[in-house]
């Protein structure tokens, strides 16, 4: 299973994540894991999601989430595991 | 599972360290392309090109967009063309019909530089390659992504001396033919000691006789992210140093050996190697320079200089190595000037000279790269500069390289701007004492004593 990172980068604020959950879920994306934190007074959230079932291309959901981070006002980047798996595991 | 420090970490380094992909580079044996009749060649070579890099800017982009990481050039490296001309080119124009046909399909498959417009000669030349070097000036200021190199040594045959000395003409030709344009003609042209069959770096890009019918390199980058790294370190021993320009190194490679790998599974074409070079670029923040600065020099080219790039050059060579299934290329720090703000700004505090550039690639990849001098640099000169960064290569079985731009009408304390990856470079002082005689005498230099290792 091919597993994609989504990343949300921005100043807090009201529904962020009500948001980009809705947006997954209408994509047909389930989501695994969700973890959150604050660096530097900025709002960091990662969602690891599985995207076997998307009813959309890879390509389509990156620009739709760009999108709706451009209208939330925060970077939202969808990035397959493996990126992150190359480098920091062994 | 990833935890969201190291995604953070990742994006950190894409987004504002300048980590990228610096090229993924198609080579393509176009020896099946060979025919006595210059017009079937150029057709040949056109049709094979075409169809087997076709899809290499769609599979780029596709990979950048779902890894999330730039990868700034797509490019194709070619057989040395005096190889695939050779039999039916009669005169230095019929060379240059070749490097237009290579020019015309590059831009129609949509890469940045095609590289291989190119012969070896480390011992000899045979007419062929004679009329391609011939050629080269024409050919490179009627082009705008034609990249040409020619390999004038080894440390396995010496150093034709004869080859060097006529590219010290072509050089100042192919400055004078694109004169208009500060002679940028020259930037895409390099002359090699044991050039690498599978370097993916322009303009010395190549893709060797001993290689498959097509291969695909990849080249990484990220001097910001061993810098960034450094910066945390400051003060602390040679140990901590070295171990921390590792692990960014083995890092940054290995973002490197995925996107070579999918490329590889995308395009259907063999994974060849991951070029482990820190390669800069004139943007702030991704300069090897600023690293030799955070390593503790005040400028580049400050003594402890040659130390301080040996030993980066040496860990990043270190970390990547365990990285990546295969390495190859030219792997090390590329110490280019126009193209690297540091060293730009070195050379402009008169830190740094064209001497002890040439010491510094003694202990790095690849050699005096993208010099500007002044326009009236006497063709011996730069003979004489091409034979002194070879004996280095020769000598120490390494590659080295020279690509030198004698800006035509300009001189020491005015500047050129090359534009884009290329950016801009102060002209350097040349050392102008004579060396006509040595480097007329003609013949070649024999191979060295520890070269006969059989």
């Amino acid at each position: 299973m091919k597993k994609t990172i989504i990343t949300v980068v921005g100043k807090d604020t009201v529904g962020i994540i009500a948001k980009v959950c809705t947006y997954l879920a209408e994509s047909n994306i389930n989501i695994l894991d969700i973890s959150q934190t604050i660096v530097n007074n900025y709002f960091n959230m990662m969602m690891i999601a599985d995207f076997n079932n998307c009813t959309k291309s890879f390509s389509d959901v990156t620009d739709e989430l760009d999108a709706l981070g451009a209208e939330i006002g925060v970077v939202i980047k969808c990035q397959r595991e493996e990126i992150f798996d190359k480098m920091h595991r062994i | 599972m990833i935890n969201i420090y190291e995604v953070l970490e990742t994006n950190n380094m894409i987004e504002k360290e300048n980590l990228d992909v610096r090229t993924i580079t198609l080579g393509i044996s176009l020896l099946d392309c060979i025919d006595s009749d210059l017009a079937k060649v150029n057709e040949n070579i056109y049709n094979k090109i075409k169809t087997v890099a076709k899809d290499l800017v769609a599979t780029g982009k596709e990979i950048e967009k779902e890894f999330g990481i730039p990868i700034v050039n797509k490019r194709i490296s070619i057989t040395p063309i005096a190889l695939i001309g050779g039999a039916a080119c009669k005169k230095p124009e019929d060379f240059v019909t070749i490097a237009k046909t290579l020019d015309k399909v590059a831009k129609e498959v949509g890469v940045n530089f095609i590289g291989g417009y190119s012969a070896l000669v480390s011992k000899g030349m045979t007419k062929a390659d004679e009329l391609l070097i011939r050629s080269i000036p024409q050919a490179l200021a009627e082009t705008d992504v034609v990249c040409s190199s020619v390999n004038l040594g080894s440390t396995k045959t010496g150093i034709n001396m004869d080859a060097v000395r006529l590219m010290g003409d072509i050089i100042k030709e192919t400055a004078e033919w694109t004169k208009d344009n500060d002679s940028a003609g020259c930037s895409k042209l390099v002359v090699f000691c044991n050039a690498p069959d599978d370097n993916p770096f322009m303009a010395g890009a190549f893709h060797g006789v001993t290689e498959a019918d097509a291969i695909i390199n990849v080249g990484v980058s990220g001097p910001g992210v061993v810098k960034t790294a450094l910066e945390k370190v400051r003060g602390e021993n040679f140990e901590v140093l070295c171990e921390t320009i590792k692990k960014t190194a083995f890092k940054v490679t290995r973002v490197g050996q995925l996107v070579a790998q999918e490329a590889s599974k995308r395009l259907g074409v063999p994974f060849g190697i991951v070029d482990l070079s820190l390669a800069p670029t004139p943007a702030i923040g991704d300069s090897v320079a600023d690293i030799l600065c955070e390593i503790g020099l005040e400028y580049a080219g400050a003594p402890g200089t040659t130390a301080a790039l040996a030993l980066l050059n040496d860990q990043v060579k270190k970390g990547g190595v365990m990285a990546s299934s295969y390495v190859g290329g030219l792997s090390g720090a590329f110490i280019p000037v126009s193209e690297d703000q540091g060293m730009i700004d070195a050379v402009n505090a008169g830190a740094l000279t064209l001497e002890k550039l040439e010491a510094m690639t003694c202990v790095c990849s690849v050699g005096l790269d993208m010099i500007a001098i002044p326009g009236d640099t006497k063709a011996t000169t730069i003979a004489g500069i091409i034979a002194d960064e070879l004996a280095i290569g020769m000598i120490n079985q390494k590659t080295t390289a020279v690509r030198v731009i004698p800006v035509i009408g300009k001189t020491v304390g005015e500047n050129v701007e090359f534009g884009g990856l290329l950016g801009h470079a102060p002209i350097m002082p040349v050392n102008n004492f004579s060396c006509d005689a040595f480097v007329n005498r003609g013949g070649r230099i024999p191979a060295p004593i520890h070269s006969f290792k059989n």
